[in-house]
Formats: C-alpha cells, structure tokens, sequence
C-alpha cells in the first residue's frame, strides 16, 4: 500500500493507492488536514487512468503530416527531435524552438522544463498552461501584497470563519472535499449561476449574488462602497497596516448600490446584506474572502482580483489569523508550477527573469553565465498565437497540457499548432494535441514516479510512487535528460531522479519569495507540514504576513481599479453571453477523466445549460443538441434546462473535444497584467443544431 | 494607437466639473493614458473637487461625508483641472473660453458639461430679490446646499420639502432619519407623478407616513414665512424652520445660448452630442437629445463615454442613441424602481399589464409588456425582479413566459414533461442515490461507515453525513433484518 496524493487538483487530497482483486490499483481516501479523509468521484477513479486500453507505451513519430503517428523506437524518436530542433535553432535562432508546460506537473519537473528550456534550447520562448488558470489571481495578490501564495493560511482556518465570500468558486462541484471546511460559516456565494456552492450557500442562510458575467469587478466596487457606509471598515487596520484606500475609494464610490444594480443584475438589496454579514463577521476578524477562475478567468482578471482584495484589506482581513483574503488554485500544482520557472518571465524561487541579481542567482545554481540566459519570452495565448507565423516559432514542445482542447478560441490554436513544422507532445494517453503532434513521446503517470506538489495552502508534498510504469513508458525528468544530452549539454546538468531535482531546486529558491531550501525528503516523509517559505533552518509558515506585508514598507496596498465592460458586447446577432466552467466528474480538457468509464457515463457529452424561456426562444426543448455559435467559432452541446439560470447567459463545461469543445468559442481578449484570456465572457446565439 | 509623429495633442475644453464632466474627463484618461492624443482642460465654478452629486441625499441622510463622495481625478499628463473659475462667455468664431479670472481658453473642441441648476417655483418668500434663496431655504444640488440644508434640519426641527419628487422623497427620508419632522408638497396629483403611477404613488406615500413623513399631494404652497412655516393654498401652514426645494430643474444653458447655439429648454445636441455649432458639443443635464435622459447620471455618464471615443479619435464615429431612462429611489427601507411606460391605460393598445397591489404589506408591482418586450415597471417592495426587470428592459431582451414568478424573483417552473426527471443524489459528490443506499443495506451494510466503504457515499463533502444517517435510522425501524 502507498499513501500519496491524488492526481487532480489542488487540494491534492491524501489517499492510499493499493491493488484491488484484480490486481490493478485502486484509490482509496486517507486522512489529510485538507481533504479530512474525503475524496470525490475524480479520485476515487483515479487509479483507473494507470491502466486505460489506450495508454502509450512505445514512442510515435509520422513521416510528414499526410501521414499517421506510428510507433517507433525510443533512440529513434530522440534522435530524429534533437536533430530538427538543432536544424530549426540554426536555421531560426534559438528562440524558434518554445516549450509549453504545465500547472499539473511536479516541482520538479516544472524546474526542470524551465531549466531546459534557458540551457538546452537557449530560448526565451517557454509559458504553461497555468496562464489560463491563476495567472490573474498571481497577479492581484503580487501587487497588494508583495507576494503570491494563493492561502496565505491553512485551509482548515477557513472552517472556523463566521462568514466566507467565495467570488467565481464553486468547490461543491469542483473541489467537493473542500466543502467540509465551509459547513460552518455562512456562505456568500459570487456566480452568475446557482452553482452546486451557491445552492449551498442559500440552504444554509446564507447570500448568492448573480452578477451578468463579466461585472464581477462592479460588484466587488459595489461591495466596497456598502461596506463603508454600513461603517464596516477597520479603519485602524487601513490607517496603520496598509496604503492607497483613498484613491481605491475614489472609484468605489462611484458604485452605490443602486447603480451597482443596474449594470450588475444584483439587487442592490443584496448587496447591502452581503456587506452587512461580512462587514459583522469581519468585526470579529473571523471572515474570508475567496476567489476562482470564475472572477479572474477575464480581461481585467486582476483588476478584478485586486477590487476583492480591496474589500478585504477595507475590512481588515488580511494578515490576522482567523481572517483573510486567498485565492483557491485549481490545478494539482498550480501553486507550485508558478513559481519555479517554466512562466516566460520567471526564475526558480518565484524570481524575475529580468532581475540581475536573480539571474546571478540562478545562473550561478546552474553553473553558467548569468548573460547566457534568455529574458522574457511570451505569454501562453500570444506564444500559441505565434507559432508557426513570422517572427514566431516553428517547434513546440509540449508537457502535461492539452491546449487543442484548453486553449481560449481553439479552433485558432490549433490551426497555429498544424501551422508548427515540428510539434513533439509527452503525454500518456493520446490526447487531442497528442494526436496532432508529430512526435508523441509517451511518460509515466503520477502513481509511477514520486515528486513534490505544492497544494493550494502552499504546503508543499510529496507524492509517493505505487508502481512501476509499464515497460517502454519514461518519466518526463528522464525525457528532458536525453534531449538535453542530445543537444550537447551535459548529463549531470538534467538529472533524472526526483530527489536530486528537488535538492537543485532548493539551492536555485535560496533567498527567493517561493524558499523551498529546507524543503527535504527526510521532512517530506516526517508529515511535517512545510508551508514556503521553508528554508533550511527555519520553522516553515503557515500563515503569511501576520506582523507585514512583503512590499518594503511593509504595507499591502489598496489599488485604484474602476470597471469597465467585457472585451466583447452582446448584439442582435450574439445576444447571449456564454461563461464556461467545471463538472464534477471531469478535470480540464478531460483527456484523463472522459476515459474512465465511470465518469465518462455520467457526464457523456457536452451540454448549454440555459433557462427554460432562452431555450424556448431558441426553439430549443431538454435533450435537444444545441449549436452554440460566438463570433470565433461554435460547437454543439445537449439542452440543460436550468429555471434558476439568468435569461441572458448559457454556461458549458470546457472539458470535451472537438465539435464539442466550449472554446471553440472563448474570446482571447487578455489582461494586460496577467495575459489571462477571457474565458468567461462570450457573446453567443443559441440554435438548433440541424 | 499610434499617433503621428510630433503632432500636438488638440485642445479640448470641458466647461462645468460636475459628475458628467469629470467623467468625460476619466474616460479620455483612460482611452489616452499618455496623453498623445489630446489635451482636456477641465473648468468648473465650486471651489472643491468634483464630487458625486446624485449621493448628496445620502449626505443628508448621514450615510455619507463630504469627502467620501469625491470622485477621481486623472493623474494623466493630458487632462487638467481648474476648480473654483467660471466660464463667461463663448467666442465660437476665435474658438475661446472666457473664464472669470480675466484669462481666455482656447479651444479646438469645445464640451458643455454645465449641468442644471435648481427651479424654484414663485412662492413669495422662496427667493430674495436677487433670486438668491430666501431665509430658511434651500436647493439641494450642490455641496454648499447640503451643508446649509443640515445646519437648519437640527433633530427634532420641523423641514418642509417643495416638491415630492425622487430627490424630495430621498431628502425627505434622509432628513426623517436624522430626527427631524419633515413634510413633503407635492402640486401634481401623485408623488412621483412624472415615474409612477397613481396606486404606486399611493402606497409608496402610505410607506412615508408610517416613517413620519406627512405627504401632501396636490397642493400648491402659497408662502413661505421664515420662522413658521409655509402656508397652503388650502390656508393651512405647515411649520418649518427650513424648505427644502427639489421642484425640479433647469439647464444651465445661457453659455451656449449667449454664442448663438441653438436652445431649447436644454443645449440642443444630435447623436453625435454635437450641438448647432460643429465644434461645441453639450452633455449631461444642459443637454437635450431627442432621445431624452437629462436628469439622471446614467445617460449623462452614457454621454460622456461616447463623445470621449469620439474627440479621441478611439471611435470617431460612436454615437448617442438616447436613453432608457430607469429610476430608483434611494430611500432607507423602502426599495423604488420605475422606468419605461407606466401611465397607459391596461388595456392601451398592444400592452400586456401585470399588477400586483399589496397595499397592507407595502408592495405594489407594475409590469407592461409589449411585443414581447418589458416597456415599463413600478417596483415597490421587489428587490429581486426590480434587478432582473431593468436589466431586461437595458438590453431589449423578450420577457420570460411566467410573468408572475417574475415578478415575485422566483426561478420559472419547468416546462411539462421538460423537469428533472433523474433521481436525485443523496451524495452528489460519488453521485449516490437513495436507491443505492437502500440497495447497499439490503447487502448488508448498517452502519454509515459500511455504507460508505460500499457506495462512497459521505465521503466527499460531508454534507450528506445527516441524510444518510436518517435513511439508515428510518430503514432500521421498518425493513426487517436481512436473513443473511
């Protein structure tokens, strides 16, 4: 039997892995301060994926893009990739080759990917899906606070809250072990649909407000100003504690109620209510304020982020134990994975690519010249955008995402993708990027390698290996190692054990925001709870910036952020506005859970879920498939009736491919902070779909 | 956005800083953060900053001071500020300003952003000779009234408000709030009569008087004696040591007027916001557009957006449609929405009305409908479909089938045959029904341990722990013991 962490998302719940009847592994849920023992149907599938009829085990190559992916040998696939890469490079420089990662994958690996990419390819060109996931929410909390760590807190001090604001979440669908933490508090619940939270929220006395997608921001200015004439703001905690509330004011005053209504369909009632329930809970510093990809997923993520940061400094939240502001980070190592150097401008230790001390740092770790290492390269959107055109690059090389699935506008990137002459994806399963690729390198699964992750608490764990992979399947670090080889570097440089890594990695994050120097396997296996900063001598940290903020002077900083409309407008053609969004059964693009067959059951197909009146509109009954068309592309998607849905929104989950795929119709339109894509807010029609 | 190389800026002049001035201000920083593309010169006659005007009744109210309601200023190279000088005259030939300092502006656009300015009715003693208020009274448009208004309604002072409109009714119920004994005149038949209806009007003065406010509808003040009260056309006085007027407004258009520009009862503007002269243009209360709004913020802010893309140079040929005008009273308690068609007839041609009249409890609702489409409310006492009802009337968006859930803010039923037809989970997290749950006792399990290590239900969220353990206690007392 193997104690580890599930596969998924962030809350990275503790479970046993051991092998059932028939010999394969099943999963089981372990007792863990996050998940307290919990797992939902997500884990308890999860060992099923280790075994699915089409796993990879041999590497695939084609000859040229009119043929089919075959398979071939390892040294054959190995050699024919370093070969073009090192053509192209000489062809193109350097920066024609680009790497694209991801928020799933390890500490390790994520280190290594980035490390990869400055020393092996020389490239600047390498992002990771993480961009689409809390980029925005990074963001907001860097400028107000001088640090990201997405909980500042242990989660289990949300569960002894009065009241908790959970602005664009929906863990009962999306994080289900996570509402064992939320069944005390009373819930204020921030989502254009009554989500399976919002639902929860009302059963238990608590507000759902349903802002028009894309308004979030208004209510949040909307919120701010009734928490101040409701009296609510600590103004000792504002006046010695932080700066800027005057002018963040300024613009939140412009937000009464009222007319906080009008352009966000919450009535202006409600609004009062919510600030009376949080302003009194924060009264007795026992109120939280969280936020998810449903108020950051926008082209003013983080301004967004930064108005519900607002509120919360207002009412002195954050920085006192029993209260705060924190993010809810969705991928496994979606902490983790934005900190150690595979994000364009970033250096291991959550240190910027462009600031020399930095690059000294690191380059010093690795044994080279600081000027040898690139500088910033482009965000995940514009770097997919690229590709393929002048000026941009002509390989990928891809781990741990599936962007032909996940990508805002897809239909555009994969047409960039085809549009790549060289395209190399490691998966285990043939994913719909995989199948696109041009080589398909096949590597092992979370149970068949151990690694670190840090949870959405900024603990950081480790998860164990339970079995070996199967034959003729690498690990990604082992992967990396024998490009890295290929293209001259040498061996000792790209190790491929994970604990080598991880001492590497503690080394390069000496003395950067994101520590992990005295992150150790010998701690690691203790259970000691390591929340970074962990350095080598020192205690770790639960809680962040109970005695001051990490600017200079100490103090978190209000930011003056106003409203402004969504990148795209409904009209006669596209009167409708499509936000997308998480089953519970399905993770991401669902190449993983759509091949369980438990959760592929439940969950089959994509569906619209829309109000019974919008569909009658539309000519549209239950069960009938719907063509959902936005001014990029369309897809089809089964009829939901929803009678508590908006009139004038429909909501998809993004987790299915192809004809089926909700971002064939997102909107690319990026933040200009955080380069996050507006996932949330498509103008659409609704149709049958013929 | 690239601008040419070495061209300099144009000159803009805003005249009037009031809340759609220092807003055209705000978006031309915002569209032109650099300043490359123009230059905006802001004059404006009171002494402060600008401030949030349609707030002031919260002043009065005490909710708000006189600080918290100041709105932003651009910290962009391009716009600049002078607070505490008048315009005085236009010279649209040699395209200057004339300020009251002596100096001149000059001006390759011209914006009109002077607002409106109290009316105050010919009641004998309202207004000095010199048309200044007379002792006692007040205006509430601007800072300079509020502070006045407040140093005369001390708590317990008797206030009369002139004029029962939304701005009367704000003071008056901020006014009642801190202590004072207000009573509101109205000359129409009915409060709000230019908003509501008269059954609105009724209960909404119903509501009044239960806060103390006495609402006298229909009645014509005929005196204002400083020191009593104000005299009736019925004779009778009604004691004040202040009168607060709010009997509506008149645009300040004598700047324009004066230059030649065509005037109505407001600077008239097209769809553009330009006014008879190509480069002056007017927006906010001292404009009049064909398709209404002056009055309220919101199309004066509408306003300001589109001729700020439009003098930019971001969306030169953005326009001004008109407004749909929507308004809501911002009164403690008491929850006022009105907007679109509400004094037709209910059976006016083509018009679907849907009334609800709950005179005890305080509510009344009035939806109309046409083609489709919701043309006009009175909301009093629905928070909830006052939201969705203005958000549908915003967009032009067709109105759901169930009116009256609607109205009440309920979900819509389901359609026949179209309802939730699966059984339900009893844990949704392993998506574990009760049928499950009954099998897996039937099997054997009994406790809420066993029937989770055989279904998973429990084991996600938690929150089923009670459903389940009522299941298992109600299954215990009725099936017999499993024979195995």
């Amino acid at each position: 039997m193997t104690t580890t962490h599930c596969p998924y998302c962030a809350l990275q719940c503790a479970m046993r892995l051991e092998p059932g009847p028939d010999g394969r592994l099943a999963a089981r849920p372990a007792p863990f301060p996050t998940n307290r023992g919990g797992l939902c149907r997500k884990g308890w599938t999860s060992a099923e994926v280790l075994t699915v009829p089409d796993r990879l085990t041999r590497p695939l190559i084609r000859k040229d893009r009119g043929s089919n992916l075959v398979e071939t040998d390892w040294d054959t696939a190995l050699d024919h990739v370093a070969e073009r890469l090192l053509a192209l490079a000489a062809e193109s420089g350097p920066d024609t080759v680009s790497v694209f990662g991801s928020g799933g994958l390890t500490n390790e690996k994520s280190y290594t990917l980035g490390k990869f990419a400055r020393l092996a390819l020389g490239t600047s060109q390498i992002d990771y899906n993480g961009r689409f996931c809390m980029s925005s929410a990074a963001a907001g909390g860097m400028r107000a606070f001088g640090l990201d760590r997405g909980m500042p807190f242990p989660l289990s001090d949300v569960g002894g809250a009065e009241a908790v604001l959970l602005a664009g979440a929906n863990p009962a669908e999306t994080m289900p072990p996570m509402m064992g933490h939320l069944s005390a508090p009373a819930l204020l619940v921030v989502d254009p649909r009554r989500s399976a939270t919002a639902q929860v929220a009302l059963d238990n006395g608590g507000l759902h407000l349903a802002p028009r997608p894309g308004t979030d921001l208004a209510l949040a200015l909307g919120l701010l100003h009734a928490v101040r004439v409701g009296g609510w703001v600590d103004e000792e905690f504002v006046a010695s504690r932080t700066t800027g509330f005057e002018a963040a004011w300024e613009h939140a005053a412009a937000w009464w109620p009222e007319h906080t209504e009008q352009v966000t369909g919450v009535p202006a009632a409600h609004i009062r209510a919510a600030a009376d329930l949080l302003g009194a809970a924060a009264r007795n510093r026992s109120a939280y304020v969280l936020t998810g990809r449903g108020t950051e997923q926008h082209a003013k993520g983080t301004d967004t982020v930064s108005a519900w940061i607002n509120l919360s400094l207002a009412l002195g939240l954050p920085g006192r134990a029993g209260s705060g502001y924190g993010c809810i980070t969705g991928q496994g190592n979606g902490q983790g994975g934005r900190e150690h150097g595979q994000k364009a401008d970033q250096l291991p230790g959550y240190r910027r690519i462009d600031d020399p001390a930095a690059r000294a740092h690191v380059a010093g770790v690795w044994g080279v010249e600081p000027d040898t290492l690139p500088g910033p390269g482009r965000s995940a959107f514009e770097l997919l955008d690229a590709l393929g055109t002048a000026g941009g690059p002509r390989a990928m090389l891809l781990f741990g995402s599936n962007p032909a699935v996940s990508a805002p506008d897809s239909g555009r990137v994969r047409s960039r993708l085809a549009a790549l002459d060289l395209l190399v994806t490691a998966d285990f399963v043939l994913s719909e990027t995989a199948a696109m690729s041009d080589v398909v390198l096949p590597v092992a699964q979370w149970a068949e390698e151990s690694g670190t992750m840090t949870n959405l608490e900024g603990r950081v764990l480790r998860r164990n290996r339970a079995a070996e992979p199967p034959p003729g399947v690498r690990t990604d670090l082992q992967v990396l190692s024998d490009l890295a080889v290929r293209l001259g570097q040498p061996p000792e440089r790209f190790a491929t054990d994970p604990d080598t890594v991880l001492a590497e990695l503690g080394r390069a994050s000496a003395g950067g925001a994101a520590d992990y120097s005295g992150v150790t396997p010998a701690r690691l296996d203790s259970g000691e709870a390591l929340y970074w900063p962990v350095r080598a001598d020192a205690a770790p940290t639960p809680r962040l910036f109970l005695d001051s903020f990490a600017h200079p002077d100490g103090r978190a900083r209000f930011l003056a952020v106003s409203h402004r409309p969504p990148a795209e407008a409904t009209d006669a053609d596209y009167p409708l506005v499509a936000t997308t969004g998480r089953l519970m059964g399905h993770y991401q693009s669902g190449a993983q859970t759509r091949r369980v067959p438990e959760l592929g059951r439940a969950e089959p197909e994509a569906y619209v879920e829309v109000h019974p009146d919008t569909a009658a509109r539309a000519g549209l009954a239950a069960g009938d498939w719907a063509r959902v068309t936005s001014r990029r592309g369309r897809t089809r998607a089964r009829v939901r009736l929803s009678p508590t849905a908006r009139l004038d929104t429909v909501f998809l989950p993004f987790h299915f491919a192809g004809d089926q795929a909700a971002n064939n119709l997102t909107n690319p339109a990026l933040d200009p902070t955080s380069r996050m894509p507006e996932f949330k807010v498509s103008a659409v029609r609704l149709e049958p779909e013929l | 956005m690239s601008t040419v190389q070495g061209a300099s800026p144009r000159q803009i002049v805003v005249v009037g800083n009031g809340m759609v001035g220092a807003r055209f201000a705000e978006e031309v920083a915002r569209l032109d953060p650099k300043g490359e593309r123009v230059h905006v010169s802001v004059v404006g006659t009171e002494p402060h900053a600008a401030y949030n005007r349609v707030l002031l009744s919260g002043i009065v109210a005490g909710d708000y001071s006189a600080d918290q309601i100041r709105l932003p200023v651009p910290d962009t190279p391009g716009v600049t500020v002078r607070t505490g000088v008048t315009a005085t005259a236009l010279d649209t030939e040699r395209r200057t300003v004339a300020l009251d300092d002596g100096s001149h502006l000059a001006y390759d656009e011209l914006v009109l952003a002077t607002g409106a300015r109290a009316a105050f009715p010919p009641i004998t003693g309202a207004t000095a000779p010199d048309g200044a208020p007379g002792e006692g009274v007040t205006a509430l448009r601007d800072l300079a009234d509020c502070h006045r208004l407040l140093a005369l309604a001390r708590p317990g002072a008797p206030v009369v408000v002139l004029g029962g409109g939304v701005l009367g009714l704000e003071a008056a119920r901020g006014l009642v709030g801190r202590g004072a004994r207000v009573s509101v005149v109205e000359s129409s038949p009915w409060i709000m009569r230019r908003q509501i209806d008269q059954p609105a009007a009724r209960i909404l003065a119903d509501r009044y008087s239960a806060l103390g406010v006495a609402v006298h509808s229909w009645r014509v003040a005929s005196r204002w004696i400083p020191g009593t009260g104000l005299e009736l056309d019925d004779g009778r006085i009604l004691p004040g040591d202040a009168l607060v007027v709010t009997a509506g407004v008149r645009g300040n258009t004598e700047l324009a007027a004066d230059a030649g520009i065509g005037v109505e009862h407001g600077i008239l503007v097209d769809d553009a916001l330009s006014t008879s002269d190509a480069r002056v243009h007017a927006i906010g209360d001292c404009a009049q557009h064909p398709g209404g709004g002056a009055g309220l913020v919101q199309p004066g802010w509408e306003q300001a957006g589109v001729l700020a893309r439009r003098l930019t140079g971001t969306a030169p040929n953005a326009l001004y449609t008109g407004a749909r005008p929507l308004t809501r009273l911002k009164a403690e308690g008491i929850e006022l929405t009105a907007f679109g068609r509400v004094h037709e007839a209910d059976d006016a041609e083509g018009l679907e009305t849907v009334t609800i009249s709950d005179p005890y409890g305080g509510r009344y609702a009035k939806l109309s409908v046409c083609e489709e489409k919701v043309v006009g409310a009175v909301l009093l006492g629905f928070p909830e479909a006052a939201a969705t009802l203005s958000q549908l009337f915003d967009t032009g968006a067709p109105v759901p089938a169930d009116r009256l859930a609607l109205l009440q803010g309920l979900p819509t039923a389901a359609p026949e045959g179209q309802g939730a037809v699966a059984e339900a989970p009893v844990c949704r997290c392993n998506a574990v029904t009760r049928t499950d749950i009954e099998q897996a006792w039937l099997d054997g399990a009994r406790t809420r341990e066993a029937i989770a290590e055989t279904t998973r239900a429990t084991t996600g969220c938690g929150g089923c722990v009670r459903d389940v353990n009522a299941l298992l206690s109600g299954m215990g007392a009725q099936a017999p013991a499993p024979v195995a």
